[in-house]
Parts: C-alpha cells; structure tokens; sequence
C-alpha cells in the first residue's frame, strides 16, 4: 500500500471484531487525508460484498465491516478484504464529499457557552464567531445518535474541554464544539458539548432520501445569519433556558 | 404496511417496556443509527418459527412483564424466550409452543421467574410500517415501533397483525437443549478482540477465570458485569465502530457487553466480543446473576451460529 499508511506501525492492520465483522485499521492519528482513503475502500467493499455486507461503520482512522458470517465466512471475509487493501488508492478530491452549509444563529440565547468559551480563548465573542464559521470542516464520523457528525478540526485558540456536568437536554439543532471537534445536534439529547448557537438546517429526516443531511467526508461551513434570516429558515429561536 | 391488516391484540396494560422488534436496522449504521433488534436473538425467532413465520418477521419483545393484551379476533400465537409467568385467561400458558387464542381471550406477562424477555410471534406477524428498513422499535432513536416513532406500547394501542393471523400451524417439539434455564450459571463464549494484549495478564486471568455479576445498570444497550477490577494500558482510543456483542472496559475496569441499541462507535478498549448467541444469553440474565467469560474460537462461534440458523430454517 501507500505512503499515507506508515508501514512501519503495521498498518493497514484487519482485526478481529466480533464473529460478523473485521475491523480495518488504515491509520493510527485524525487527520483529513484519511478520509480519502477510508472512502476509498467503503466504495470496494460495497462493490467486492454485495448483498453479502451487512454495514459499513467508517470512523477517524478506521472502517467496520459487517457481513453475514453464514453466506460468507469470517475466514473468506478476511482474505477478500486483504485483497481489497493490496493496491488500494485514495479517492479524488472530486468524490471527497458534499459541501454542505449549516445557517447558524450565534447568540448567547441559543449559545449559553459562547461567553465562556470567548474567555477561555481570550477572544471576543465576535471573534469566536468569525472563528468557528471561518473554516471548513470535514466530517470525520457520524455516531452518539442518528445524523450526528462529528467534524474537525477546529482552531486550536477555540478547543475547550467538555461541560463537567453534562447539559440533560441539549436542545435540537445546537451547533457545539468541544476539544478540537464540532457538532450540531440533529435531535434534544444529552450533551456536554459547549453550546454556541443553533442552526436552521436539517440534520435528520426519516423522509428524506439518504435520510441523514450529513455524511462521512462531506465539508461543512457554519455561515452565521441574524435571528430574523434563522425564523425565516424555520429555526427554533427558543431559548435554551427555556428547553429544561 | 399491507391493505390486509386488521386489529389482532389490544393493549390493557402496557407495562414497562414491550417494544416491537424485526431483525434489526442493517445498512444505516454509518449514518449514527443503531442496530435495535432482538435482545435475545434466540427466544424472537423461536417464537417466530413455532408459528411458521419467516425470519425477521416483527416480533413482541416483553421485558419485566405487566402487559395485559385482549384479543380482538382468532389468534394464532407462541411465546419463547424468558418465562415472565404468562397466563391465558388466568391459567398458565404454555410456552415454546403455538397456542390459540379466542376472540375477547386476555393474554397477561406477570413477572419475570425465569429469564427477563419473553418473545410473542403471531402468525403471520404483527404488522407496522418500516422506518429506515425496520420496524424495530429504538426508544432512544425516536425510530420503529407501531407508531413508527420509536414509542414502546402504551395503554389502549391497538396491534396490526395480517388477516391470517389466526391460521392453524404444525404442532413442533422445541428440543430441551432450545429452552435455557435463564437462571443457572452462563457461560459467555467471547471472541477475543484487537486490544486484549493490551490488558495486564493478571487482568487476563481473571477476565476469564473469574464470576462476574450482572449489574443492575443493564438495557438493551449494554450490560454492565461487576467483579475484579481489569487493568488495560490503554485508557482510551480514538472512536471507532462497535459490534454487536463488544466488551468494552472503561478505566473504571468493570467490562461492559454492548447489545443491540449501543451506539454505533465508541473509544473504549475491547476484551473482545461474545457471540450473537451469548449475548442473547446475556440479555436475559437479571441483575446479580452470576456469569463467566470464555474465550472461543471464529470456527466454534460459526457452527453455533450454523446450527442455530438451521434449525430456525428446518
């Protein structure tokens, strides 16, 4: 295999997972560059096991492969994967995601942590703003509920660790971050993300083709709007206060 | 949902938790969607089996018990899996074999005696519009179930079933071996996973030598075991996919096996992961049963997994 997978920590590594999975390990750190290759070999799988995969479950470094032991044995499983790894070649830019906007509505209303967050990092609140909506994000994992993404990275200035107690209802659509990652809520959960507004898209619809507006590898801008563009989108202006 | 459904089963009382269950959700885990499903893989589809239902056809699944349901029509029904001292207008109902239930009959889950799941089929099925290619009910989720939005039955539900759910099926023998005793001692056979040279070797010993206690902190995402406190050198890893069955240890050192409704990723290090059918096993064990883990084989776990499958197919 490549460059991008350091052969001296062994890697691509295909490890054990349970009597229906092996788990492929490309990488050992986060970064965006994995998610070419992660890509790369969801798409293989899919093509290589047919109806004989079960799930793919792509995360930062990594790729679950769920088959059905019964139609395929974990043994056949394993060396179709290794075949699969042999000449494995990263995806293009072009095929690297969607480009995804979330319109947010920054305020300390919806955003109880900006405050906090603004003097952990010695900002201004504007400055916090500009800062989290001044870069892309990829999304590296989607998990912790349907529709959930995890993206990165964000500035190093704005990486605050989690809420000691986490918040019992965080209320839909928050947009959060926490150490060097960021989120937005697709469903009232618990959380202990540090809050810094909420956004007008929709994260999770069951009716939707593809159902989750945000998947693994897509790029994601926050892009901030004032209260009045977020009503007018269908956001919910309530306060979180008010959500308990 | 088929044109063909009718009322079979109205809900008296709901109790605390009967959730409608198919298979599971498959395909969407990527998307951060869990797997739900049965529990106790092994009591859903024996159930389903007794009444000639294919597999995967959606199943009650009763935890606890305090569910009282009327039948609304002729119902053809088994129940399988825990024993929750089931009664059929008041008298004992057999269990691990198909049943016929009359019009106005009231069917009651009491209390666990053995086992904490119990399975009822009805011929034919129970019938409720997939979401995300399953029925299958996830609280959490907001996702399955007969009102589609992940809400377990409640007070006054009225259950679809297809209009032959009342069809005479084949009398079967369950063979003894089918019908655990839930209460006595399990045996866990665990595959051993990526991390388990990770943990100390005196952590190792007592992984598998050792009893643990199922903890009273149990659902249908994972369960907790008490016992000796494991010691792995990593404390955590970066999120990555978890299988049905996974141990993972927290650095507080007591093991928790991950069932059907756990989160799709997740960053603790694994001893390894039980077989579909030891977490069925897992699943009806109570709180304080004893349990213990043994380690097995990728071929020993496959020709459990055939032979099970089999004799759901026969």
């Amino acid at each position: 295999m490549s460059r991008a997978m350091n052969r001296k920590e062994g890697l691509p590594r295909i490890e054990s997972a349970g009597l229906d999975g092996w788990m492929v390990r490309l990488f050992e750190r986060i970064d965006e560059e994995n998610l070419a290759w992660l890509g790369a070999l969801a798409r293989r799988c899919e093509a290589e096991f047919g109806a004989m995969l079960v799930d793919l479950v792509p995360s930062y470094t990594t790729l679950l492969v769920v088959f059905d032991p019964l139609r395929l044995s974990p043994a056949s499983a394993r060396q179709r994967l290794a075949a699969l790894l042999v000449d494995l070649e990263p995806e293009t830019v072009a095929a690297g995601g969607e480009v995804r906007e979330l319109p947010t509505w920054y305020d300390p209303s919806v955003g109880p942590d900006l405050e906090r967050v603004a003097r952990h990092a010695g900002m201004s609140v504007e400055a916090v703003i500009d800062c989290h909506a001044g870069r892309e994000y990829r999304v590296f994992a989607l998990g912790f509920a349907p529709g959930f993404a995890f993206m990165g990275l964000l500035d190093e200035r704005l990486e605050v660790p989690r809420l000691d107690t986490p918040r019992q209802k965080v209320p839909v659509n928050s947009v959060a971050i926490a150490g060097r990652q960021t989120a937005a809520y697709p469903a009232v959960s618990p959380g202990g993300w540090n809050l810094l507004g909420r956004t007008a898209a929709h994260l999770f619809d069951r009716d939707r083709e593809g159902f989750s507006l945000l998947k693994v590898g897509d790029r994601v801008r926050f892009v901030p709007v004032d209260r009045a563009t977020f009503e007018r989108q269908g956001g919910d202006a309530t306060p979180v206060e008010c959500h308990k | 949902m088929s044109k063909y459904t009718v009322i079979g089963l109205r809900v008296e009382h709901a109790g605390p938790l009967a959730l409608l269950q198919d298979a599971g959700r498959f395909g969407v885990r990527r998307l951060g969607v869990t797997q739900g499903g049965p529990a106790d893989l092994h009591g859903w589809a024996w159930a389903n089996r007794l009444v000639d239902n294919a597999w995967g056809t959606p199943a009650l699944e009763i935890t606890f018990g305090g569910l009282k349901l009327v039948a609304e029509r002729d119902l053809t029904i088994a129940v399988a899996g825990g024993d929750l001292s089931a009664t059929l207008e008041g008298r004992p109902l057999p269990l691990w074999q198909p049943v016929s239930l009359r019009e106005g009959q009231a069917l009651a889950f009491a209390a666990p005696r053995n086992g904490l799941r119990a399975y009822l089929a009805v011929a034919g099925g129970f019938q409720a519009e997939p979401v995300l290619g399953s029925v299958s009910c996830v609280v959490r989720e907001g996702l399955g179930g007969f009102d589609g939005r992940g809400g377990k039955l409640a007070d006054g539900d009225r259950l679809a079933v297809t209009a032959d759910a009342g069809r005479r099926v084949q009398e079967k023998r369950v063979p003894a071996a089918e019908c655990p005793d839930y209460a006595s001692p399990a045996t866990l056979a665990l595959l051993p996973g990526a991390q388990v040279a990770d943990f100390t070797g005196d952590s190792l010993f007592a992984a598998f030598n050792r009893p643990w206690r199922v903890d009273d902190r149990a659902d249908r995402m994972g369960v907790r075991l008490t016992g000796p406190k494991l010691t792995c050198r990593i404390g955590s890893l970066i999120s990555e996919g978890i299988g049905l069955g996974a141990v993972q240890v927290p650095p507080d050192g007591q093991p928790i096996a991950l069932l059907n409704d756990r989160q799709t990723i997740g960053g603790y290090p694994r001893l390894g992961a039980l077989t579909p059918l030891s977490a069925s096993r897992l699943a009806q064990c109570l709180p304080g049963q004893e349990v213990r883990l043994a380690a097995t084989t990728l071929e020993r776990a496959l020709s459990g997994q055939r032979r099970f499958r089999d004799a759901m197919a026969g």
